[in-house]
């Protein structure tokens, strides 16, 4: 197990260098500092004095890959691709164009953005199972028929609709929670109480689609006619057997987004300002600063490697089926 | 005449699958699926919705300028049909149907005074001597003379196809309708005589209200129409060949080949989507930033960045269907038929060419008919992140983002919201279940039932 472990967080390192090389590809090489320089400085009526200056504040002022006027080592360190790639790997994101540290803006956001998502996703699984099973217990009948034809409505509107909708009927209508906001502790909960519901909803119709199509394929499978055989109600069958089967691929379905859940999500985040990752990636787009984009972007990646890391080890625990090799 | 590039592709999507479908003309093992949808009422429901959008589209990607204006403006088929619409603009927000703006404004009077009230629109409803009395009336007036005109013609055309194929059917005189050709000729009606009376009406009034800066909003909605279908079938072609080409070759070859595509396919996967397509927009504003005379009119750059954002929005999108691809090919190269290819000594590259690529198609099928869906919605998430198409480009996205700040407005704008919701549902709508159809049709798994 531990052999297993060793070898699959190797295989990783590989994945999170292509994307460090990428993301230098694309920041760096594809428009260089200069360019950066000019567009945060403003296109027109630049002087050269202005765009060295601004070079030499966020330390783009060496060369790309190798200094050749440096000395020794110096070769190497004194390049952007090792002061703003390489340290990634260690977690140091550097400071942001804005001038501010990355690091530790990271540490205090990411508790806001788990505080929406983590509870989405608890209720939004809780709910899609339910009405899935439901739609499963009443195959080829007209209830199941509305549920198709409820979640493909559903599936059609756009997430931003919901938002607006559920911001301006609850929130300004009936005014039964604030718009938008967010505050420490506990206080935060009558903030978030909108935005997770907004986002359980806008999951259901193709949550519910997914699971179902799941629970059918189990369904059809012989242990379950062997189960109905031996005189099993239908409800006892579903519950008892398919529902354990089929938790397999649900498990390791929300592994794999577990990790992700620190970035939170970008739209609702921003929609009802709460300070969390999403909201400041946005912010971050929309001032262009490329600092923060470059260190997301790794930080999403490695919270992927982890989640697919985390999905390898609990396939194995929850399927005795898999063996390691 | 003028080409813009997304319009050239589009029309070369346009003949690839005219082509394929010369090609397949015929074949027993499609024409089986494709009866199936032909049988589904909501599958032919859908896809009726689904041409009559893209007939729209097309009529928006034809460019060219116009020989009288001396401006430099480039305007499509569907601007010069609506020059109406595009030229009667307003001052501010008008609601739907109204004859005065939205807002009560200081009005100079003949007579030199001045009035605190709501003026009258230069266009909407403009031949109204007295709106108060008259407005109400004559609304319902227009829209049943627009009904009655829109369903006549709508009927006429239904009933030239009838004679047609009754002709062509000569002796057998059956003229029993399935029950999926009813829901087409019902669907056919009620798109013509409703898109008929709208138009009727818009030449009198400003159907769905006006924006902020007084642009009819039903022009805008209709004008995103192109951007939707571009999003969605254009980024489809530019993905296809990068997953099908790696997909195959990974799951044929296996070994080294293997490897790097499952590395490749990982890396990309990992990097969050949405942050990805951020990081390429924002690369490619600094280029377009530092490379402006090369974009000379809006459109042009509007343009290019729409095919910007289909290209990034290819490359982040094909990893899932060449997964789905790769998995087909290793399950297909332990097949019978391709052993006996092998051992009967046929080359190596004919049995990818002849052997797995056509069954392994229903797979892209069925992945680019689900994929449509989710890309038109995607269009409007990225564009109110700013990292979607142009802010000049008229979009469902962008109509969305900027009627987002109206509904704090007290009293509130509902109708470009309203009208960008019922336009996006009709076309998503259609696609899932046009993209349900497909895939009951083609998928081997669901077609045993």
């Amino acid at each position: 197990m531990i052999h297993y472990i060793i070898r699959r967080f190797l295989y990783a390192f590989p994945l999170l260098m292509g994307v460090n090389i990428l993301t230098f590809v694309l920041f760096f090489i594809v428009n260089s500092p200069d360019d950066m320089a000019r567009m945060q400085l403003g296109q027109k009526h630049v002087t050269e004095q202005s765009v060295t200056n601004w070079k030499q504040q966020h330390g783009y002022d060496v060369p790309l890959l190798w200094n050749a006027d440096a000395q020794g080592e110096q070769k190497i360190t004194q390049t952007i691709f090792y002061q703003k790639s390489v340290g990634l790997f260690l977690f140091r994101f550097g400071v942001s164009d804005s001038g501010r540290n990355i690091g530790a803006d990271i540490q205090e956001r990411m508790w806001p953005s788990l505080a929406l998502a983590l509870p989405t996703l608890c209720v939004g699984l809780v709910v899609d199972i339910s009405f899935a099973l439901i739609m499963v217990l009443f195959r080829s009948s007209y209830l199941e028929q509305a549920g198709i034809v409820l979640c493909v409505i559903l599936m059609s509107i756009s997430s931003l609709f919901y938002i607006i909708g559920g911001q301006f009927f609850i929130a300004k209508l009936l005014r039964l929670v604030p718009i938008s906001g967010y505050d420490d502790g506990w206080a935060a909960v009558k903030f978030l109480i909108l935005p997770v519901l907004i986002g359980v909803f806008s999951g259901i119709g193709s949550g519910v689609r997914w699971y179902r199509t799941l629970f059918l394929e189990e369904v059809e499978k012989d242990y379950v006619r062997t189960a109905r055989a031996k005189g099993l109600t239908e409800t006892q069958t579903l519950f008892r057997h398919v529902l354990r089967n089929a938790l397999i691929p649900i498990l390791t379905g929300v592994v794999v987004i577990l990790p992700l859940l620190f970035m939170g999500s970008l739209i609702m985040e921003s929609f009802f300002s709460i300070p969390g990752l999403g909201s400041y990636t946005i912010d971050a787009i929309n001032s262009q600063d490329f600092a923060i984009v470059r260190a997301m972007v790794f930080l999403g990646s490695v919270l992927y490697v982890i989640g697919l890391l985390l999905t390898d080890i609990s396939y194995t625990l929850v399927d005795p089926r898999v063996r390691l090799s | 005449m003028v080409v813009l590039w997304t319009d050239a592709l589009i029309f070369i999507l346009i003949a690839a699958l005219l082509v394929l479908a010369f090609y397949l003309r015929g074949k027993e093992h499609i024409k089986r699926p494709l009866q199936k949808i032909a049988r589904s009422k909501v599958g032919m429901a859908s896809l009726v919705v689904l041409l009559f959008f893209v007939l729209i589209g097309l009529l928006d990607s034809v460019h060219f300028k116009p020989v009288s204006t001396k401006s430099n403006e480039i305007i499509s088929f569907l601007d010069y049909w609506a020059t109406p619409l595009r030229e009667h603009g307003e001052k501010t927000y008008s609601a739907p149907f109204a004859t005065t703006l939205y807002s009560k404004e200081i009005m100079a009077l003949a007579d030199g005074t001045t009035e605190w009230g709501y003026p009258r629109l230069e266009f909407g409803g403009n031949y109204l001597n007295n709106p108060e009395t008259q407005h109400l009336a004559d609304v319902l007036q227009k829209t049943a003379y627009g009904f009655i005109q829109g369903a006549g013609l709508a009927g006429l055309l239904l009933l030239c196809y009838l004679g047609v194929r009754h002709k062509a059917q000569g002796t057998r005189q059956d003229l029993v309708l399935s029950t999926s050709l009813k829901s087409v000729l019902a669907v056919v009606f009620i798109i013509v005589s409703f898109s008929y009376t709208l138009i009727y009406l818009s030449t009198y009034y400003h159907v769905l209200g006006t924006d902020k800066v007084g642009e009819d909003v039903f022009y805008q909605a209709v004008k995103s129409i192109r951007t939707g279908l571009v999003l969605g079938t254009l980024t489809t072609l530019i993905m296809l060949p990068m997953a099908i080409v790696f997909g195959i070759l990974a799951g044929f070859f296996r070994g080294w080949i293997d490897d790097v595509i499952q590395y490749i396919y990982t890396t990309l996967n990992s990097i969050p989507g949405v942050l990805l397509i951020a990081a390429s927009i924002l690369m490619v504003q600094v280029y377009m930033a530092n490379h402006e005379q090369d974009f000379t009119s809006v459109i042009v750059r509007a343009d290019m960045r729409l095919l910007f954002l289909c290209l990034i929005l290819g490359v982040t999108n094909w990893t899932g269907l060449c997964r789905l691809l790769r998995a087909e090919t290793l399950k297909l190269r332990e097949m019978e038929y391709v052993q006996a290819a092998h051992a009967l000594g046929v080359k190596q590259n004919i049995i990818l060419l002849r052997h797995i690529l056509p069954n392994v198609m229903h797979i892209v099928l069925i992945s680019v008919v689900l994929d449509f869906s989710s890309l038109v919605l995607a269009e409007a998430v990225l564009s109110y992140i700013n990292i979607g198409v142009d802010p000049t480009t008229y979009s469902w996205g962008n109509m969305i983002n900027s009627a987002r700040l109206e509904m704090a407005r007290e009293p509130i704008v509902w109708w470009s919201l309203s009208a960008a919701f019922v336009f996006m549902f009709a076309l998503v709508l259609a696609a899932n279940l046009f993209a349900d159809t497909v895939q009951d049709a083609f998928d081997p798994r669901r077609s045993a039932e």
